[in-house]
């Protein structure tokens, strides 16, 4: 009986243990990101812009050229490595405090340039590397370590939709936010990650795709329940689905 | 003068000398005394195939001069002191990362939003560091507008020379003061290996700039290499002018505009009868500290004028190890005259001989 | 020879742009030249001088504590820059704008030109400040008129290159001026 390989590790990733805390959907994001650039045989022509955070390790895990951006800086160093290197594929992968707190000047501007890169948002509602204090995607109500009380919105607003806020710069090509629940919603997200990819090839401007995902070590939650909050709690207020995609007809 | 010469801005002189460096890249945010650089960029960067981008903030500024220089490409930014303020995050990661780029600061006056007159008040911030951790940028003080522009294309080979971050240290008074400049673009000729540029990994294996060094000791040696280049920048790139310093009883430290007053001062004295030199520092970091030592071990006593309230005169002073050093300082507000530095020669210059 | 001179007037009066002819007609002439601006923070209706040195030798300060020359174009620049001038140097007055009693220097040659109303005279008030530059190379010699003349095509832009010839006929009166003005 002969045996068929169904699955393996792709080309980008290089052969590493993720260091990522059990239940964590970093390590699902990394994959799907490295196969999406298999996917378009884009490897060698890809550098990557690492942040602040959990995701600072990602020259560990990705086999392409990083460059390590100070916090919250990602999309302004991404936009420099894509301009002097126009036929290179750029992206930077950031956490919410990086991009939605201290980045978000960088953010929106890099996205109202229309710079032709692709950002991959990872939102977990709370700073993780640091010890899991309050985020600003923090949901109401979630305890955190720097909101014993749980978010309160007289105290620190309410948590922003970065996805719905860059969809509407002209700038932006493409906009989803996307999760790892279901079956359905892994497709969904995989399609959302190639797209991204696909349109910075085509040159289409810039490209966010938001992933909302699990953190259980700073929720104090197992990986089975954090799914289960993803899903219960986050789903409902930060929606899945595509808010911008421009057709090519509209870059012409 | 022979050579064809045009009457060109301080701060344009910038500007020429980074596009006759084969800088194609530059980054920046609007701010006085220096926008004349931004704005000549604009015009002739994409003229030679490169770009201009007028960033949301100082601080998107260094980031994105950070990543443009990250691929090899010659590619610099420009700003004025509060502007270089914001800036000093980036420069600590660039500085840590290794990154060749050129950051020019035609400082104005602060503390604060302090005002738009010439000032030297950054000399700490350019020499001593700026943004956190033990790095050094390599730091150049012209005071003409040849000299800006000479040194803006010398800035481009030593940051590749030393995959370092190098400040061009000049003022309002230098940026803005017109002199005839004669452009000699240079040869171009063999450029520093870029086997670190991040290009994309085909057919190498990859590349990484970063900061971040977590593991047992590797931080440590990344800072004792980081140490090294500095020492070797002190071996191999101190510049400065002495100007009749050898017969002199009296050397007057002085770099960028506040030299170029002064020399006019020594001038004077000297026609006055006076044996008075002038010892200008041409590179700040690194400090031509052996030069300055040499004069004070034959007995000669310092007199610093600066437009600040007394920042080099702390190198000064390590360097004249217990010599007499005097000092003239001009916070920012009015530039000093010559005549009113004579005035000030004439004052201490006899006290120097007892 | 060197030379040194400080233009102040209001912003807007054309100070800057008289102070660069000078510099490129000295740089014509194969000189030694510095320009040096100071301004304030607004763009027009504040207060705007520069100094100009012209000079056979490399030039040390391009910041001069006592002038050659002032030319001033209103009151104001009178009261800070007259006590300035180097004992036999020269002033340049625009008497349309200072009342000719605020002058106090005995020590210095004084040329009194009511530039504004001989611009007027000319049809555009605007050439106030070429009256005075021509005023002045005529007085101090430190530049012929034909350089400066030839400097108007490097400070004018070409859009308005028409108005070369009204400059120069400014110019010319200005220098005549100095056989008539000295007080």
């Amino acid at each position: 009986m002969s045996e068929k390989r169904v699955f393996s590790r792709p080309q980008t990733l290089k052969d590493a243990p993720f260091h990522f805390c059990p239940g964590c959907h970093h390590g699902i994001a990394h994959r799907m990101v490295a196969e999406a650039i298999d996917k378009f045989n884009l490897r060698e022509k890809t550098i990557g812009v690492a942040s602040v955070g959990c995701s600072v390790f990602l020259y560990d895990y990705f086999d392409v050229d990083v460059i390590e951006a100070p916090h919250g800086r990602a999309a302004a160093v991404a936009t420099g490595v894509k301009r002097a290197r126009k036929d290179r594929i750029v992206f930077s992968y950031q956490g919410d405090g990086d991009l939605a707190s201290i980045g978000i000047a960088e953010t929106v501007h890099t996205a109202n340039r229309g710079e032709n890169i692709t950002i991959i948002f990872i939102n977990n509602t709370v700073y993780g590397m640091t010890g899991g204090q309050l985020a600003p995607t923090t949901l109401l109500g979630q305890k955190t370590t720097t909101s014993p009380y749980g978010r309160d919105f007289m105290q620190d607003g309410y948590p922003i939709r970065m996805t719905e806020i860059l969809a509407t710069l002209e700038g932006t090509a493409f906009a989803a936010r996307v999760a790892f629940t279901t079956p359905k919603n892994i497709n969904m997200a995989k399609k959302a990650i190639e797209k991204a990819f696909q349109f910075q090839k085509e040159e289409m401007g810039f490209t966010f795709v938001e992933v909302l995902s699990a953190c259980p070590t700073n929720w104090g939650l197992n990986a089975i329940d954090s799914m289960k909050r993803v899903e219960e709690e986050m789903i409902p207020y930060f929606p899945l689905g595509i808010f911008k995609e421009r057709k090519a007809a509209d870059v012409l | 003068m022979t050579e064809a010469h045009d009457l060109v801005k301080g701060n344009e002189a910038v500007a020429m000398g980074a596009i006759d460096a084969g800088c194609l890249y530059y980054f920046g945010y609007p701010i006085t005394p220096q926008s004349d650089i931004p704005e000549y960029l604009s015009y002739h960067l994409p003229r030679v195939g490169g770009e201009f981008v007028q960033a949301e903030s100082e601080v998107a500024a260094i980031n994105m001069l950070m990543g443009a220089a990250a691929t090899g490409t010659r590619a610099m930014t420009s700003s004025s002191s509060p502007g270089i303020s914001l800036m000093q995050e980036g420069i600590s990661y660039i500085a840590g990362s290794e990154i060749p780029t050129v950051i020019v600061n035609m400082s104005r006056s602060g503390p604060g939003l302090g005002g738009i007159a010439p000032s030297q008040g950054d000399y700490f911030q350019a020499v001593k560091g700026g943004g956190h951790g033990d790095y050094h940028l390599l730091v150049l003080a012209p005071n003409s507008v040849q000299e800006l522009y000479e040194l803006t294309i010398l800035a481009f080979d030593l940051a590749e020379k030393y995959r370092n971050p190098v400040m061009i240290l000049g003022d309002a008074m230098i940026g803005q003061m017109k002199e005839p400049l004669s452009r000699r673009p240079p040869e171009k000729g063999e450029k520093a290996s870029k086997d670190w540029a991040l290009t994309g990994a085909e057919g190498r294996p990859q590349r990484v700039l970063k900061s971040l060094y977590l593991k047992d000791g590797e931080l440590t040696a990344h800072n004792w290499k980081l140490h090294e280049k500095y020492k070797a920048m002190q071996e191999n790139e101190i510049r400065f002018e002495a100007l009749m310093t050898e017969d002199a009883d009296f050397v007057l430290v002085a770099f960028g505009s506040a030299a170029r007053i002064a020399r006019t001062s020594v001038l004077m004295a000297r026609e006055a009868g006076m044996k008075v030199g002038l010892f200008r520092p041409i590179t700040l970091f690194p400090f031509p500290e052996p030069q300055l030592s040499a004069l004070a071990k034959t007995g000669k006593p310092f007199f610093v004028v600066e437009l600040n309230t007394g920042q080099m005169l702390e190198d000064v002073k390590i360097a004249a190890a217990g010599n007499r050093v005097d000092f003239f300082g001009k916070p920012p507000g009015a530039l000093p005259t010559p005549e009113e530095i004579f005035e000030e020669i004439k004052n201490i210059y006899p006290g120097t001989k007892g | 020879m060197k030379n040194s001179v400080i233009m102040a007037g209001f912003g807007g009066q054309g100070i800057l742009l008289i102070g660069n002819m000078l510099a490129y007609a000295g740089l014509a002439e194969g000189k030694h030249v510095t320009y040096m601006p100071a301004y304030g923070v607004e763009m027009r209706g504040g207060t705007a001088n520069c100094t100009v040195v012209v000079s056979d030798e490399p030039i040390g300060s391009p910041i001069v504590g006592k002038p050659d020359a002032v030319i001033v174009m209103n009151l104001p620049s009178l009261k800070k820059f007259e006590s300035w001038i180097k004992p036999g140097g020269i002033l340049l007055v625009n008497t349309s704008l200072v009342p000719p009693d605020q002058q106090t220097r005995e020590d210095i040659t004084a040329y009194s030109i009511p530039a504004n109303d001989l611009a007027t005279g000319m049809g555009n008030a605007r050439l106030a400040n070429m009256i005075l530059i021509g005023a002045y190379a005529e007085a101090a010699g430190v530049v012929s008129q034909d350089s400066l003349i030839n400097s108007l095509s490097k400070v004018i832009s070409e859009r308005n290159a028409r108005f070369i010839p009204q400059n120069i006929k400014a110019i010319k009166l200005g220098a005549g001026q100095v056989h008539l003005a000295n007080a």
